[in-house]
């Protein structure tokens, strides 16, 4: 199988990496070769975040090559365009606005409701989506995650 | 946590081959990328320490493999370089546990002040050095690390690089070591004691051990081969060796591991076995100027690859031979101090009073972009003070006045306190004023505890250092303490020290915003264990 190159971006405090945690470990427990790789550092002080993760059979670098990303999920407007490169000419572009603006009840599952969107086009069974949200995210967190990743969902497939 | 499949960052792999191979001390200094090795291995349940500098933490490693104990020291790619003192006399000495030094580089510069190449070291202090390529290797090299250093006794680095540390791949852990050595001291003057009379003979023994430890690489090293057309052949390590598998899956390939001492004739065999060689490395042209001096006909990248991290792509073109200039990715939005950082009010009024600012590293390295441009020099941790003084000590009067050193508090420890002895020592004729911006943690690298918050590591009470009490023992004339959200009062003081021809301290405190609710729950958390232990004593008497 031929590696699937997802980015993620966004800016620092709009849970990127969190978003890249879950999918990395949702095709991690798929039973994929996952690798999930990001600069850390200064993305708490609110600048550019951006992160990559890749799987398949065998994944070797983990960065994505400029130009060789599948899916580009964006979280923030500005954001497009600095990250677009990084997307292949026939790639998928899944923008902040893919999430109507008052669909979600706290605008801060955004992240979580945009993976809602990607797992259409990706594939990883839902239970691993599931058991990576409940892994990566509070307790207290879950229901209204589930809730977003469900509006995401819906809102990708009534859009396709 | 064995048998099982792990996705892992390379931190958290070494964190957890470190338990595992019964690691008894973790010291060390945060930096990014290594902070989040020791946080690991806290959370693991292991025993790990902030130091106040990575000097002093490679110190206490040293005294505890000494002491017969496997021990882990971590550190960021600079801070080897506080560390090098003890790194290099180290390496004379005998040891009993296990010591791995972590060095952590950060090509590309990601989160630092420079992209030095810390392969350097390990042949200017003749240390053994083990570079993984992913999370896996991290995970075996830790483990081999320990094997190495004990069976040779001698303190090994294990280089990572921001990649490596950050970057989540899958590991397979094996199972713990059931029985780590017990530690306890047996003396052995000429192997510790490294006077002239014991450090000659120590030399010759470390030539000894490096000789013999080439001659276990040359044959059972942790090296990958990677058969393939014979017309290009690979010689790659850390991790440059999957960018380049990537680039050119069709090419031979060998990944070296332990790459000081080298491999030589391994190298040399695999050469001679291929049409072209081509070495890939990130950073320094290090390996390629080894071959090269042992006779190995090795291309190497065109020099504007030294600069910045390789990847796939840019792998390709040093396989192409390609120097076009390269795409200039587009400028992400800068990262900017957070609102409400208690650093902004000091930068304001540093700004508006003209001041020529001394700065240091720390989240408020962020005062020199707009709307503040209120520094104006940062070297490395500790600067701030000595080039203040310096600075001082040659301008004209009218602006040596104006010059101010600003330090955060972590840094006042790491690297501060040497500084504002040379202030008491040395005084430049217009005194001097110094800022420490006392935001009750490590905020850069996250929130870690230091000597001056009174937390350890896992955030439990223990000794606090107080500035404007250590000021003052110093003898350093004015020593103040105020509210950095109190602008006016500050401001007042700063044109008042200014004037005078005195040494001063300022210590700006309160709370990083988003270290605030943090702290507040540990002090709740501390002050509630206290009065259980109150009450229990109460009991007993
Ligand atoms: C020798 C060395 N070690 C570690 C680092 C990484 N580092 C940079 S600044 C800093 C400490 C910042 O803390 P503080 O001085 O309290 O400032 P704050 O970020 O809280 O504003 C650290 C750990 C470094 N640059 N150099
Ligand atoms: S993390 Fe803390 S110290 Fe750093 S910019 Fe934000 S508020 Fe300021």
């Amino acid at each position: 199988m031929k590696v699937k190159n997802i980015v993620i971006a966004g800016l620092g405090g709009q849970g990127v990496l969190k978003a890249s945690d879950i999918l990395a470990d949702a095709a991690f427990r798929a039973g994929f070769d996952v690798k999930k790789s990001e600069l850390h550092g200064m993305s708490q002080r609110g600048g550019s975040v951006s992160s990559d993760v890749r799987y398949g059979e065998c994944v070797l670098s983990p960065m994505v090559p400029p130009g060789e990303a599948d899916v580009l999920v964006v979280l923030e407007p500005t954001q497009v365009e600095i990250n677009r490169p990084t997307l292949r000419a026939d790639g998928i572009l899944i923008g902040p606005d893919a999430i109507a603006p008052d669909a979600l009840k706290n605008k801060k599952s955004l992240n979580v409701a945009l993976l809602g969107a990607i797992s259409t086009v990706l594939d990883i069974p839902d239970e691993h989506w599931m058991a990576a949200m409940h892994a990566n995210l509070a307790e207290k967190l879950h229901a209204l995650n589930e809730q977003a990743f469900e509006i995401g969902r819906d809102a990708a497939r009534a859009r396709s | 946590m064995t048998g099982e499949r792990l996705l892992l960052s390379g931190d958290d792999a070494v964190a957890l081959a470190a338990l595992h191979a019964g690691v008894r001390l973790g010291t060390g200094y945060p930096g990014t990328p290594s902070t989040e090795i020791l946080e690991t291995f806290d959370q693991l349940g292991g025993h790990a320490q902030w130091s106040p500098n990575e000097k002093v933490a490679l110190e206490v490693g040293l005294g505890s493999a000494f002491a017969g104990a496997r021990t882990i020291v971590t550190m960021k790619h600079v801070g080897l370089n506080v560390a090098a003192d003890p790194l290099f006399t180290a390496a004379y000495t005998d040891l009993v546990g296990g010591l791995i030094v972590v060095s952590a580089d950060d090509p590309g510069m990601a989160s630092s002040q420079n992209e030095q190449d810390n392969r350097h070291y390990a042949r200017a202090a003749a240390l053994p050095m083990l570079e993984p390529t992913d999370s896996q290797q991290a995970y075996d090299f830790t483990w081999l690390g320990f094997e190495i250093s004990e069976r040779w006794k001698i303190p090994v680095i294990l280089r990572l690089t921001t990649r490596v540390c950050h970057a989540k791949t899958v590991v397979r852990p094996r199972p713990a070591l059931q029985t780590p050595p017990e530690p306890g001291f047996r003396r052995d003057v000429p192997a510790r004691v490294m006077i002239p009379a014991y450090a000659k003979p120590a030399h010759l023994r470390l030539r000894q051990k490096l000789a013999e430890i080439t001659a276990w690489n040359e044959t059972e090293g942790p090296h990958q081969l990677t058969a393939g057309d014979a017309r290009l052949g690979i010689v790659a390590t850390g991790i440059a060796a999957v960018h380049a598998r990537e680039a050119a899956p069709e090419a031979s390939q060998l990944t070296v591991g332990l790459t000081y001492p080298l491999p030589l004739e391994r190298i040399r065999a695999f050469a001679e076995g291929v049409e072209r060689l081509v070495v890939i490395e990130e950073g320094d042209p290090v390996l390629v100027e080894s071959l090269r001096a042992a006779g190995i006909p090795a291309e190497g990248k065109p020099e504007m690859y030294r600069f910045g991290e390789l990847n796939v792509a840019r792998v390709r073109r040093i396989l192409a031979s390609d120097t076009s200039p390269e795409a200039v990715p587009p400028k992400g939005k800068p990262p900017e101090l957070c609102q409400g950082c208690s650093h902004r009010g000091v930068f304001e009024t540093l700004r508006d009073l003209n001041c020529i600012v001394s700065g240091d590293i720390g989240c408020y390295t962020l005062g020199v972009l707009p709307p503040f441009s209120a520094m104006d020099t940062c070297v490395c941790m500790g600067a701030s003070i000595g080039v203040g003084l310096g600075m001082r000590h040659v301008l004209p009067e009218e602006q040596a006045r104006r010059v101010v050193s600003v330090i955060g508090d972590s840094t006042f420890v790491h690297s501060g306190i040497t500084g504002l002895a040379e202030m008491v020592y040395n005084p430049p004729p217009t005194g001097h004023v110094v800022l420490i911006l006392d935001n009750g943690t490590t905020a850069m690298t996250g929130q870690q505890e230091h000597p001056g918050t009174g937390r350890l590591l896992d955030h439990s009470p223990t000794g606090k250092i107080s500035f404007e009490a250590l000021a003052e023992s110093m003898g350093v004339q004015n020593v103040h303490v105020v509210d950095s959200q109190k602008i006016e009062t500050l401001r007042e003081l700063v044109i008042d020290l200014l004037a005078r021809n005195e040494t001063s301290l300022v210590v700006t405190r309160q709370p990083c915003v988003l270290a605030a609710p943090k702290i507040r729950f540990y002090e709740k958390a501390n002050a509630e264990q206290r009065a259980t232990e109150t009450c229990a004593a109460d009991v007993v008497d």
